[in-house]
């Protein structure tokens, strides 16, 4: 480890923290429907879309209506997405000529993209032409974020309300955060991207003959636009197989700094947001301070053990930190550290392979994702993913003084208790459950590139992503095949919206309590203990669920590794 | 009320014993879903110790499924012991109820059948003379006794029943010591109070309180979730080449579950209704108490509670020109035929402070006994006509213009008299006004402190009295309540009842009257007194057999030591999950990966004695956590910042660390002793 | 139920609709428009042309075989590396024989051409895309002798080279300190073409 790489995450945190409040106000704007500056410019567009779709933004919606619509947009959404990658090889727009994508790897990569996961089977730049990124992969890019911050929305006026029955209206929150939030930063962070050098080109590829006079078939295509919104939705789709380790997704130190902040940007201000929404910031802060303990101490760890290398290798006389599968231009801090921001939040993009990290360097990103990405977490999912653990650790705990526990003025009782450990317990029955079939069955057996333990890791990464709507990958595995694609697919639906049903029916049974009002012995939710608390509910919650599969995978590897036992 | 009060004395141990045994039946097992899993998985190690299961030795084997009966039959016995303490006070209940016998009226004068009282109707009357039990609860109808209700209250000072008015309730299984009342039975049969109290403080009736429920689903979620992880173990173990027993899984799964919580829960809810009934409280459910707990406002009567429940004269103001010799001798006359303490009060000060020495009333004296119409009392003395009261009740007795000089500076003593915390009564001879006696509130040695105590556990206290406001504000300061209510009617208290609910507050109050059965009914705990009317009880959620409104606070502090209990324990069961994972999964993945072992921090012996350790404290933790159960965790009031770093470090770290210790112990016994 | 979701057709597919036109057309078409207008050279690709002919990306990395160049990293992307339409890395593990087979047989090669200097990590090392473009300096330094060699230059002439291509980080730690291969291996046909 060296002090430049600590500068770097330092810096990374300081500036994210500096963020929370300016994107939180804006956020705050948009949850209660104010008029912005924005709305001269996007205001007819923002009409003109209800009026067309016969949306009355006004009208206020109970939780299952809300549901209901958020799940009815989602599977025409998930159609469509479909529908243009079967219909690829007849539609304009492809350079390269690319045919129809097969059956399943279209039902996957339409999951995939709808679930805000953008898990890729696929190579992009040898599978998909630049109208299916654009139409059917970037709409999803946006429309799959906004929906994560509707949702959120939702849940907090759940805290925010007082015995009403409405927790706002889905098609208002999604269409205004797309209009006003999304598609504006986009633009400018898309600009400064390709003055950067990324291409934005609807030519299909370019040919070079190089120095050594061999020919290079160099892809291009509309880059930059898909990646403004890949990291900033959280998606993380990359337009090439790459992903973020490709130069023309991410060429520089800086365009990798500005990346990883994008990631996060819209997480921490959410929970400024909330705190704001519910009438006292010093809640989202202390949010935001559990999840900063939760995330330092993630990249700590990976940072060391990239730094520290693979004695393996040390052993042939390649020492140094572990550059497999990492970019010069990037080193090893701002791998480790893309690393855990990626899979802190729900996006997935890479900018170094995750498969050849040290065991247990790659075992914290798998392990961020499997406590369910609530380190700030994705656009929207991040928020909502850590309220249901705040409910959780606020019941268990908030017995302990002696009160029905209380989070933020609203009583925790046995209905909330049951839908945070159903959306909880859908995580490890998905990530379990899956990878438990896939170690069995000879379809999912064939996956893996790796032998050992590290084999598993990769099946158990690929559920623990697909599930956590990550997308991700230890990208050995061969997920092409049509197991591979039905089963990521179901994990990635179930763990999308198994998680955001329950959590607008918490929205609902909590917009209807009465507000309680703080004293000083209610349980304290802000404060060192609390988070403390809230840190130890979400490590020893998600240690000991995964902890079997992970002395399987990463731990045995670690093992394998320090005494040098290859597979 | 009599109970053993040693926890694990014999006579409550041994019935426990066989009773956790009759627990074992699966339909009541199946009420606690983690036991009832514990128990299924015990059953099926047993089964496969009969169909011999490979790789294991069957000494282990036999010592695994021994372990896992235990740890379902302490969860037994932890309930069993609890009810077994509740049945042990009801025992004294249930053999009073036993010998009942009812004279029923048969409406022809005063002829009566005796008919056993578990027959008794609801409606029906019955005869109750001297001597009597009362068979059944109902309301005085006719007549006047004293009764002894030392049978439910244990306090053995008869108290007064009748006809009419606040005290007309009377309670099954207490005796009439004097006069005859009738009585009309207001409770179905079974239904009456004692048959409520026996099933309540045994726990045959209890129904699981909405923390209760809450807990219970979040413990079902933990066991789905571990489920779910140690049924996927095999799958992953044949991906690294092996297999891993299923005794072995077992075992995990087991100690990950919270089975301690889950074993001592309803032990826990039992033992804190049991704890408020030796504190001579009845809850008519568990819900109520749990709502003390979270009581955010008390709503205290002044008088009683706050102050002693008498006021004492204190001094004499006479009017400019009036001796304070003749207007203490006039408030004495006035009031020695009163026999209230206020009355007594008044005649000692004039005899002490004054030297006052007339001893009786002179023959011929006419008493004007205190009327609600006339609102004043006093005597005739030779013609001579003294009154004392209320100023206003005075001057509507005496209408004197207000603008006398005499009238003005009585309104100016009053006043003061007031503003300093005291009831002004003036005294008025011959319809010349003499000037007023000062009698003073004495406020309670030691609420100020409670007070205080009660603000820091965030809760707030407001003082209800019939006070003017005056008054009121100067007791209010002297004893550091938060608000008061002054002049207030039932329906004041109602008002502010919702008032507060609306805010999102819950609210305590206690009340005795009928008038009181709206706002006992309002409020979220109402605490009736014993000696109230049967709708003040009904009314109520909760009924304090000793007729002390102070216990207010203690019910609070023991609602808040039940939740705290459950919480404690809930976060020390999931805590020792910690040190049992670095117990088991070394133990059984070290033969699929060697390099495993290194994750047996503790140095346990084998795998074998690493499983059975664990196993074995898990089961062990259960009867050592049963007095903390059963007494429930320490409570002092204090803001729940501190007490939930209190809390969190005692159970939390202490849970993390203790099975470390624990299991390394057993570690060292299993292996030492050859066991595994 | 049945009401909320026929509610909800009309707003889904109209909207389904809308934002595919907005987001799916408009926004990245507009966007084209904007980088083809503004910053032409990085929109197509930063590429690089001798005269008509396009040799490669300033981004991409390419392979470099001869004694005459500096090499770059092992590359995982297509079949035989650098393979700028099939980025990839390798995605082997730790405990992979394969990974530590070929570091071998790489650490190998390197040894025998560049006796007793140790091994730079990242020439031994596949990146992640396959088309890193740079290499470490410590990597450039260690194949000056090699270079120098094959290019008839001394050594000195071109370490210094290198050095004066060593790009250093933004701010001091914003990225490594790092070679641009294909700049380097431009300069030095520059410099010292080959005999």
């Amino acid at each position: 480890m060296t002090v430049a790489g600590w500068g770097l995450i330092l810096l990374f945190v300081a500036i994210l923290l500096a963020l929370a409040k300016p994107m939180g106000l804006w956020l705050f704007a948009l949850y209660e429907g104010r008029i912005t500056p924005l709305h001269r410019v996007l205001g007819p567009v923002e009409r003109g879309f209800y009026r067309l779709a016969g949306i009355d933004p006004n009208e206020e919606q109970g939780w299952r209506r809300y549901a209901l619509h958020m799940l009815l947009f989602n599977v025409a959404l998930l159609i469509f997405t479909y529908a243009v990658l079967r219909l690829q090889g007849v539609l304009p727009v492809n350079p390269q000529g690319f045919g129809a994508v097969g059956a399943d790897g279209a039902f996957n990569t339409a999951i995939s993209f709808t679930t805000n996961t953008n898990w890729q089977w696929y190579s992009g730049e040898a599978t998909l032409s630049n109208l299916s990124q654009m139409l059917g992969l970037t709409i999803q890019n946006f429309l799959s974020a906004a929906t994560g911050i509707a949702i959120a929305f939702a849940l907090f006026r759940g805290f925010a309300r007082r015995e009403v029955k409405t927790i706002g209206n889905f098609w208002a929150d999604m269409t205004r955060v797309t209009l006003y939030l999304l598609l504006p930063i986009c633009i400018v962070y898309a600009i400064f991207l390709i003055a950067s050098g990324v291409p934005q080109t609807l030519a299909g590829s370019v040919d070079a003959t190089t120095l050594e006079g061999v020919k290079q078939t160099i892809a291009l295509g509309p880059v930059a636009s898909q990646e403004a919104i890949k990291m900033l939705g959280t998606n993380g789709g990359g337009f090439f197989n790459a992903n973020s380790a490709h130069p023309f997704e991410n060429p520089t130190a800086l365009t990798n700094l500005v990346q990883m902040l994008s990631i996060l940007a819209i997480g921490v201000g959410l929970t400024w947001c909330f705190g704001r929404a519910v009438g006292d910031t010093r809640q989202g802060w202390a949010i935001l301070a559990a999840m900063g303990v939760l995330f330092v101490a993630g990249v700590a760890v990976t940072y060391w053990q990239e730094a520290a290398g693979n004695p393996v290798l040390h052993q042939l006389g390649a020492l140094g930190g572990n550059m497999e599968g990492k970019e010069v231009r990037f080193g090893i801090a701002a791998s480790a550290l893309f690393a855990v921001v990626t899979t802190a939040a729900s996006c997935g993009a890479v900018n170094a392979m995750h498969d050849s990290f040290t065991a247990l360097g790659g075992m914290i990103p798998l392990f961020n994702m499997q406590i369910g990405e609530v380190v700030v977490g994705g656009v929207g999912a991040g928020i909502y993913g850590f309220l249901l653990f705040a409910i959780l650790a606020v019941f268990v705990a908030g017995l302990m003084v002696g009160r029905t526990p209380e989070y933020v003025g609203k009583k925790i009782e046995a209905r909330e208790v049951k839908l945070a450990v159903l959306a909880i317990a859908i995580l490890p029955l998905v990530i379990l459950g899956f990878t438990a079939i896939a170690s069995v069955l000879p379809a999912g057996l064939a996956g893996p590139l790796n032998k050992g333990p590290h084999g598993f890791s990769e099946i158990l990464y690929a559920f623990t992503s697909c599930a956590g709507n990550n997308g991700s990958a230890f990208a050995g595995l061969t997920a092409g095949t049509p197991f591979y694609n039905g089963m990521l697919g179901v994990a990635m639906w179930l763990g999308r919206f198994f998680v955001i049903v329950p959590a607008l029916a918490i929205a609902g049974s909590l917009a209807a309590k009465r507000h309680v009002p703080a004293s000083s012995g209610s349980f304290p939710t802000t404060g060192g203990l609390w988070i403390g608390l809230l840190v130890g509910i979400i490590l020893i919650l998600g240690g000991l669920t995964f902890l079997p599969s992970l002395a399987l995978g990463p731990i045995a590897d670690h093992l394998a590794m320090v005494n040098g036992q290859l597979f | 009320m009599t109970a053993p009060n040693s926890m694990f004395s014999a006579a409550l141990v041994i019935p426990a014993m066989r009773d956790a045994v009759k627990k074992l039946k699966p339909r009541e097992l199946s009420r606690n879903p983690v036991m009832f899993v514990t128990a299924s998985v015990a059953a099926l190690l047993t089964l496969l110790l009969a169909l011999g299961e490979p790789g294991l030795s069957t000494g282990f084997q036999v010592q695994l499924a021994l372990w896992l009966w235990l740890t379902v039959l302490f969860g037994t016995f932890a309930e069993a012991l609890a009810e077994g303490r509740g049945r042990a006070q009801a025992a004294s209940l249930r053999a009073t109820k036993a010998e009942l016998k009812a004279k029923l009226m048969l409406g022809v004068g005063d002829t009566y059948e005796l008919v056993p009282a578990t027959q008794l109707e609801k409606g029906e009357i019955v005869l109750v003379e001297t001597g009597d039990l009362i068979p059944a609860d109902g309301e005085v109808i006719e007549g006047v006794a004293s009764v002894n209700e030392a049978a439910i209250t244990g306090e053995s000072a008869p108290v007064i029943r009748e006809a009419g008015g606040d005290r007309s309730a009377v309670t099954a299984g207490t005796r009439v010591i004097s006069d005859q009342i009738k009585v009309r039975v207001t409770a179905e049969p079974g239904q009456g109070f004692l048959d409520r109290m026996i099933a309540l403080v045994e726990g045959a009736e209890r129904r699981k309180t909405p923390n209760e429920i809450a807990l219970t689903i979040l413990l079902v979620g933990l066991t789905i979730i571990f489920l779910i992880a140690v049924s996927t173990i095999p799958a992953f173990a044949s991906y690294a080449g092996g297999a891993i027993p299923v005794a072995l899984l077992a075992a995990l799964l087991i100690t990950l579950i919270p089975t301690t919580i889950a074993a001592l829960l309803s032990a826990i809810g039992i033992a804190g209704m049991d704890r408020l009934v030796r504190f001579n409280v009845l809850a008519k459910s568990g819900r109520a108490v749990e709502a003390a707990g979270d009581v955010d406002v008390l709503l205290l009567d002044k008088t009683g509670t706050i102050t002693i429940g008498d006021r004492q004269a204190s001094e004499f103001r006479a009017l400019a020109g009036v001796e304070t010799d003749m207007l203490a001798e006039a408030a004495l006359l006035a009031s020695l035929a009163d026999e209230t303490p206020e009355g007594r009060s008044i005649v000692a000060l004039a005899r002490e402070r004054y030297a006052i020495r007339v001893q009786a009333l002179p023959a011929g004296s006419e008493i004007i006994p205190f009327t609600a119409q006339t609102r004043l009392s006093g005597v005739t003395v030779a013609g001579v006509t003294i009154h004392k009261g209320a100023v206003d009740s005075i001057l509507k007795a005496h209408p004197l213009e207000d603008a006398l000089p005499a009238v003005q500076e009585m309104r100016r003593i009053t006043d003061e008299i007031a503003r300093a915390g005291g009831t002004p009564l003036a005294v008025i001879r011959d319809g010349r006004l003499l000037g007023a006696i000062h009698l003073k509130d004495v406020v309670k040695s030691g609420v100020r402190e409670r007070f205080v105590e009660l603000r820091k556990m965030g809760i707030r206290t407001v003082m209800i009295t019939g006070d003017n406001p005056l008054t009121a504000a100067a007791i209010a300061a002297e004893a550091g309540v938060d608000d008061f209510l002054a002049e207030a009617t039932p329906e004041d208290k109602l008002a502010l009842i919702r008032r507060e609910q609306a805010e999102g507050r819950l609210v305590a109050m206690c009340g005795d009257g009928t008038n009181d059965a709206p706002a006992l009914a309002q409020a979220d705990v109402g605490v009736a007194m014993n000696t109230g009317t049967q709708a003040a009880r009904e009314a109520g959620n909760m009924v304090d057999l000793d007729s002390d409104p102070t216990k207010l606070i203690e019910v609070v502090g023991l609602g808040k030591q039940l939740l705290m209990t459950r919480g404690a324990l809930t976060t020390f069961s999931v805590a020792n999950d910690v040190a049992k994972y670095f117990a088991i999964i070394p133990a059984i993945f070290v033969a699929l990966y060697p390099g495993l072992g290194v994750l047996n921090v503790m140095g346990l012996a084998t795998p074998e004695s690493a499983v059975l350790s664990a196993i074995i404290f898990n089961a062990l933790i259960i009867p050592c956590l049963v007095p903390l159960a059963l007494k429930g965790v320490r409570y002092r009031p204090m803001p729940a910042g501190p007490l939930l770093a209190r809390n969190l470090s005692v159970y939390g770290l202490g849970g993390l660390v203790a099975p470390f210790v624990g299991i390394k112990l057993i570690d060292l016994a299993v292996s030492g002793l050859n066991l595994a | 139920m049945l009401s909320d979701l026929k509610s909800a057709l009309r707003p889904a597919l109209t909207l389904t609709l809308l934002f595919a036109a907005l987001l799916g057309l408009a926004y990245p078409l507009a966007l084209t428009g904007i980088g083809q207008a503004l910053f032409p050279e990085q929109a197509n690709g930063s590429l690089i042309r001798e005269g008509d002919r396009v040799i490669g990306s300033n981004l991409i990395g390419q392979k470099f075989t001869s004694n005459a160049y500096f090499h770059g990293r092992p590359s995982a992307a297509g079949s035989d590396g650098y393979d700028a339409s099939a980025s990839s890395g390798s995605n082997l593990g730790p405990t992979s024989k394969a990974l530590a087979e070929r570091v071998q047989g790489d650490v190998a090669t390197l040894s025998e051409t560049t006796p007793g200097s140790p091994v730079p990590p990242d020439l031994v090392t596949t990146s992640a895309s396959g088309l890193d473009p740079h290499i470490s300096p410590e990597a450039a330094f260690f194949q000056v002798e090699r270079v120098a060699k094959a290019r008839g230059a001394t050594e000195n002439e071109i370490r210094a080279l290198v050095r004066k291509s060593i790009e250093q980080p933004l701010l001091g730690f914003l990225g490594e300190p790092r070679v641009h291969l294909l700049q380097l291996n431009r300069s030095l046909d520059v410099r010292f073409p080959a005999r």
